[in-house]
């Protein structure tokens, strides 16, 4: 195989020559190529190496089912493995290399597995690298029969997304979807039409053709004059319908030509009407060495000589099934390449063609067949079988083949659109539809640019009309005559030893079929599984129909019982970094920041993330670690006073004359007693009688009532009484507001919290009897209105200081002012958690989990309440009264300091290996000296005293189960 | 052309379920759902919008729409007759 470049024709631009780079070589090719084109142009025969086999290959397709020119293409962090060279558009400067080749494309080890081809059968991994475990043999698999790979630093480049609606979406540019966009554009639809190619036209940019009195590419760029002169019409070239969805929802990635400034787009498309003209892909013939480089399909050799002015060789052999194929004579022999003979499958091939061969003067040698194929690395010659039995050699370097077309039906198979075997032209159509789409041209099976032309502009009048434009569409473009050329006879399989490859790109032969067959594999879909046929890149475009119609003879069942495997986004592959468009990095889930994140950020915060919010874990000083920090804040609590942003508690406020009767519902302890201007910690429960949220609730007024959540549950607590209000309890008058972000939440904590707040200024009374524990007042802090609770997490006297969010910066300065001189110590989430451990105080979502109920953390006075309440009905399930329920203790570890490890596992004597329960919560007790934990034993509250042992977690230890108060017993420092 | 984003509506589960008066069938109610090829009653909720909850009546092979309805409404006849 000597690809050569032609003088003249194509559409390249020969004044613009672009260099690039194929295998560490140079080579310069021309504006309008492939890196494809330009490899066949500079006499490139071999472009990869087969994925098992590691068989030389060459260029098989020119288009979108290539499935042997797989391309690691670029380098370094914008590098994209497995591109099809022949849907890389050629430019300056571009690097290519040959994926699966170790060590190099020209001599490669991996070859020597095709010398030991018979035993590396169909699910020969499957059986042989079992023992005794695969991963021990997985690394050198991975590298020997892997793909291009993807680049290690993260993507440089931009993907977008872009939603976009339209009355009709054309799907493919060939005759049908330019006639189909030309006819909907008239009538005044919208109209988007979208091509994955570079450029208009379909087969009309290589078979030539003559329309409306104008040569085919004329046409074609008269029509997207006129289609980009129109208002209400968009193109996009470079672009992919790549999957198709419910609700008439197609999904696009556009690539643009520079990567810059913005490299993929994803569209996600509405359209009212879709017309699918995504016309026919060729199949190849089975025969043996159907492989070898120089052996491509028919309409192929016809793209690359009539689009990209490239000869595939000088001496060419015609094998087909049919009549379509016959048009690669012509343009061979306006190529200037010698067609040696026609090797027509068929016994009687129609008289027409039998006369085109006579008059070319071409050898024709009907119901015959190729044997075998020779050359290294590339074809030189094939052994060919006449009608009568007769053998012979005939040199040839390439052999243009054709097992006839099948129309390209993945989007409309995604749509949920049924498919038809059609045995006048040996294939699968679209036969009923589910959506509102229509198949135009060959897609549905409609061959001929006549046909195409007439049904892609009927399908576009009807296609606008179902939307409301009944406008005129315009006339029917009208291709002059050509011979009819649909006549086909299936031939599957020539019947002769030796390699035939049905999946050129997976590697699969047709005594692969067989052995999987033989092995009861014998649904397409698990053929697939067993032998990976039509798996990978290219999702075998090319050798699903042969597949199947193999498997259908072999079963001896007829090709529409066999079916076809599912067809399955995307069409072709598109880039993780296309879904992903912008949400990435620091935008893939973006957290939320404190009014004060400045602040805390300037005082040395260490941020940590909660719930969505990045909060001070700790506050670490110069050449302070993180524990020695942690343990100086919880210490400035018990002994002076902290300051700590609360801001992400939830705040609900629910108002209306039925509020306090839905709370009484919704919280598992009564809320409707509370008085004004007192405040209660509440429990709720979902309906498995799970514990869910807590959080201390207030009642502002006799209809008002404000919530407080945990700050991971502030937005679904607030959706979840939506629901029950909504949906279960609409006769209720009631109005749930979150106002969490409307408020900072500044808590001073610790035995001169009072005087600090004193000092702050502030027009509340803060006596201890005039403003005792677990109420609340409205008043002003600092000069800035504010609504103070006195709750408390750390167990030390606490004023939880609610301020508008935009002073929060303002009386959080006037603290620590305020607090100078008592030592006033900024506090994270550390010493926080590690505070209120000691004081045996539950977190929701550290001690409990979706087990959890009422009564394990000692809850189970809630069944005493007459009302009824959201989750009560379920905490009477047996396994709810189950006596060795998991229940929060504390735990002491017996004759040490060291602290317990979260998650560790106890168990009763050293060696027994039933859990009895683990730990929560851990941390190290300044005040106390030593460690203080919290957990869940199994009936944990009756064996206070008893010791387990810590059976995991890397430590030994004994442990003594407790109350979970382990400091300040009596609460006395609370009321402070 | 820049309008919806994901997650805009959610689905949030089956509609019209009734708490069974006997203690027999809560755990029924709890943790059986049906999973019907064909029309689905359904709850919603417009999650990142007006936060209205409302039924929907959906077809889970071709995903079609078949009637939104108010919450606390009954099915709509017409769905349930299509039902396969």
């Amino acid at each position: 195989m000597s690809g050569f470049r032609l003088a003249q024709g194509g559409l390249i631009d020969r004044g613009r020559p672009l260099r690039f780079r194929f295998e560490g070589r140079d080579y310069q090719g021309f504006a309008g190529d492939s890196l494809a084109s330009a490899l066949l142009a500079n006499g490139v025969g071999v472009v990869g190496r087969s994925f098992k086999y590691h068989r030389p290959r060459g260029l098989l397709s020119a288009g979108v089912d290539e499935p042997n020119a797989l391309m690691q293409l670029g380098e370094g962090a914008e590098s994209e493995p497995n591109p099809p060279a022949t849907m890389i558009e050629l430019a300056e400067g571009l690097t290519a290399r040959a994926v699966n080749c170790w060590p190099s494309l020209g001599f490669d080890l991996g070859a020597l597995n095709g010398l030991f081809g018979r035993f590396l059968p169909a699910g020969f991994y499957y059986k042989t690298f079992m023992w005794p475990c695969w991963h021990l043999y997985e690394g050198l698999i991975r590298r020997v029969a892997g793909l291009g790979r993807a680049a290690q630093e993260p993507d440089p480049d931009r993907y977008d997304r872009s939603f976009g609606h339209c009355d009709v979406l054309v799907v493919g540019s060939g005759p049908a979807g330019l006639a189909a966009a030309r006819a909907a554009a008239a009538t005044g639809a919208r109209v988007l039409l979208v091509e994955q190619d570079v450029s208009l036209g379909g087969s009309l940019l290589h078979d030539p053709a003559r329309i409306d009195g104008q040569p085919g590419r004329q046409w074609v760029a008269t029509v997207e004059a006129e289609l980009r002169a129109a208002p209400e019409v968009e193109i996009l070239t470079r672009t992919t319908a790549f999957g198709y969805f419910d609700h008439n929802g197609v999904a696009l990635v556009q690539k643009f030509a520079t990567s810059k400034p913005i490299r993929q787009r994803l569209w996600q498309i509405r359209a009212k009407q879709v017309v699918l003209a995504t016309g026919a892909l060729e199949r190849p013939l089975v025969f043996p060495g159907n492989d070898r480089p120089g052996v491509m399909l028919a309409e192929a050799v016809r793209t690359y000589i009539g689009r990209y002015a490239v000869a595939p060789g000088r001496q060419l052999v015609l094998y087909t099934n049919n009549d379509v194929a016959y048009a690669t004579l012509d343009a061979a022999q306006a190529a200037g390449i010698t067609v040696a003979a026609i090797i027509d499958s068929r016994r009687t091939p129609p008289p027409a063609r039998v006369e085109q061969a006579r008059r070319l003067g071409i050898d024709l040698l009907a119901g015959g067949a190729v044997l075998a194929t020779r050359g290294s690395p590339a074809l030189n010659r094939a052994l060919v079988r006449d009608g009568a039995g007769q053998q012979r050699w005939i040199e040839a370097d390439i052999l243009a083949m054709s097992g006839g077309r099948s129309p390209t039906v993945h989007l409309f198979s995604q749509s949920g659109g049924k498919l038809a075997w059609q045995e006048r032209i040996a294939a699968f159509v679209p036969a009923q539809s589910v959506q509102a789409e229509a198949s135009a041209g060959a897609c549905a099976g409609r061959f001929g640019l006549a046909a195409a032309l007439e049904d892609g502009h009927a399908q576009g009048v009807a296609a606008a009309e179902r939307t409301g434009f009944t406008g005129a569409g315009g006339t029917a473009p009208v291709a002059e005559p050509l011979p009819d050329t649909a006549a086909i006879e299936p031939m599957w399989q020539v019947d002769a030893p030796g390699k035939a490859f049905v999946d050129f790109q997976s590697d699969v032969t047709t005594d692969d079929v067989v052995l999987s067959i033989q092995e009861n594999f014998v649904s397409i879909e698990h053929l697939k599984r067993y032998t990976a046929l039509g798996m990978a890149t290219d999702q075998g475009k090319s050798s699903n129909v042969n597949a199947l119609a193999m498997m259908a003879a072999l079963t001896d069942r007829a090709i529409p019982d066999v079916g076809v495997t599912r067809f399955r986004p995307p069409y072709t592959p598109v880039a993780l970094s296309a879904y992903a468009g912008e949400w990435r990095g620091e935008l893939f889930r973006p957290v939320r920041r404190l009014a004060l994140h400045r602040w805390h950020a300037a005082q040395g915060a260490v941020f940590e993330e909660y719930g969505g919010w990045l909060r001070p874990a700790r506050y670490e000083r110069t050449g302070e670690a993180g524990p020695a920090a942690e343990q100086r804040e919880a210490r400035a609590v018990r002994q002076a006073v902290g300051l700590f942003d609360g801001s992400p508690l939830g705040k609900i406020e629910v108002s209306g004359p039925d509020a306090a009767t839905f709370l009484d519902r919704i919280y598992a302890n009564a809320m409707s007693s509370l008085k004004i201007g007192r405040a209660r910690y509440g429990l709720m429960l979902n309906e498995l009688g799970v514990v869910s949220d807590d959080g201390v609730t207030a009642r502002l007024a006799e209809d008002r009532f404000w919530l407080g959540t945990t700050g991971a549950g502030a937005g679904r607590i607030a959706a979840w009484l939506e629901e029950w209000l909504q949906c279960e309890w609409p006769q209720l008058r009631v109005l749930v507001a979150p106002v969490t972000t409307a408020w900072a939440v500044l808590t001073l904590s610790g035995p001169q919290a009072r005087a600090v707040l004193a000092a702050a200024g502030t027009d509340i009374a803060l006596g201890a009897a005039e403003f005792p524990h677990m109420t609340f007042r409205d008043g002003a802090v600092a000069g800035v209105p504010a609504r103070i609770f006195r709750v408390s997490f750390t167990g030390e006297a606490s004023y939880e200081i609610n301020v508008a969010t935009d002073a929060a910066e303002t009386v959080w300065q006037a603290l620590m002012v305020a607090g100078a001189a008592a030592g006033i110590t900024p506090v994270g989430i550390d010493a926080w958690m590690l505070l209120r451990t000691e004081k045996g105080y539950l977190h929701i979502g550290g001690e409990t989990d979706g087990t959890t109920r009422p009564d394990d953390i000692g809850w189970g006075h809630v069944l005493k309440r007459e009302q009824d309440f959201v989750g009560r009905r379920s905490l009477t399930l047996p396994d709810a009264v189950r006596p060795d329920r998991p229940q929060f203790v504390g735990l002491e570890v017996v004759g040490s300091s060291a602290v317990l490890p979260v998650g560790a596992h106890l168990v009763k004597a050293p060696g027994a290996k039933i859990s009895e329960g683990y730990v929560t919560s851990s941390g190290f007790s300044p005040v106390l000296g030593r460690g203080v934990a919290l957990g869940m034993v199994n009936a944990g509250r009756s064996r206070l005293g008893e010791i387990l042992e810590v059976a995991t977690g890397g430590m030994t230890a004994r442990v003594r189960i407790t109350a979970p108060c382990a400091y300040d017993r009596e609460g006395g420092r609370l009321h402070g | 052309m820049r309008t919806a984003r994901r997650n805009r509506v959610h689905l949030w589960r089956e509609s019209h379920l009734r708490r069974p008066d006997a203690n027999a069938e809560w755990t029924e109610y709890l943790f059986f759902r049906k999973n019907p090829k064909g029309v689905s009653f359904e709850r919603w909720v417009h999650a990142l919008g007006c936060r209205q909850w409302f039924n929907l009546a959906r077809d889970t092979v071709s995903h079609r729409v078949l009637a939104i309805y108010a919450m606390g409404e009954a099915p709509p006849a017409i769905a349930r007759d299509a039902a396969p």
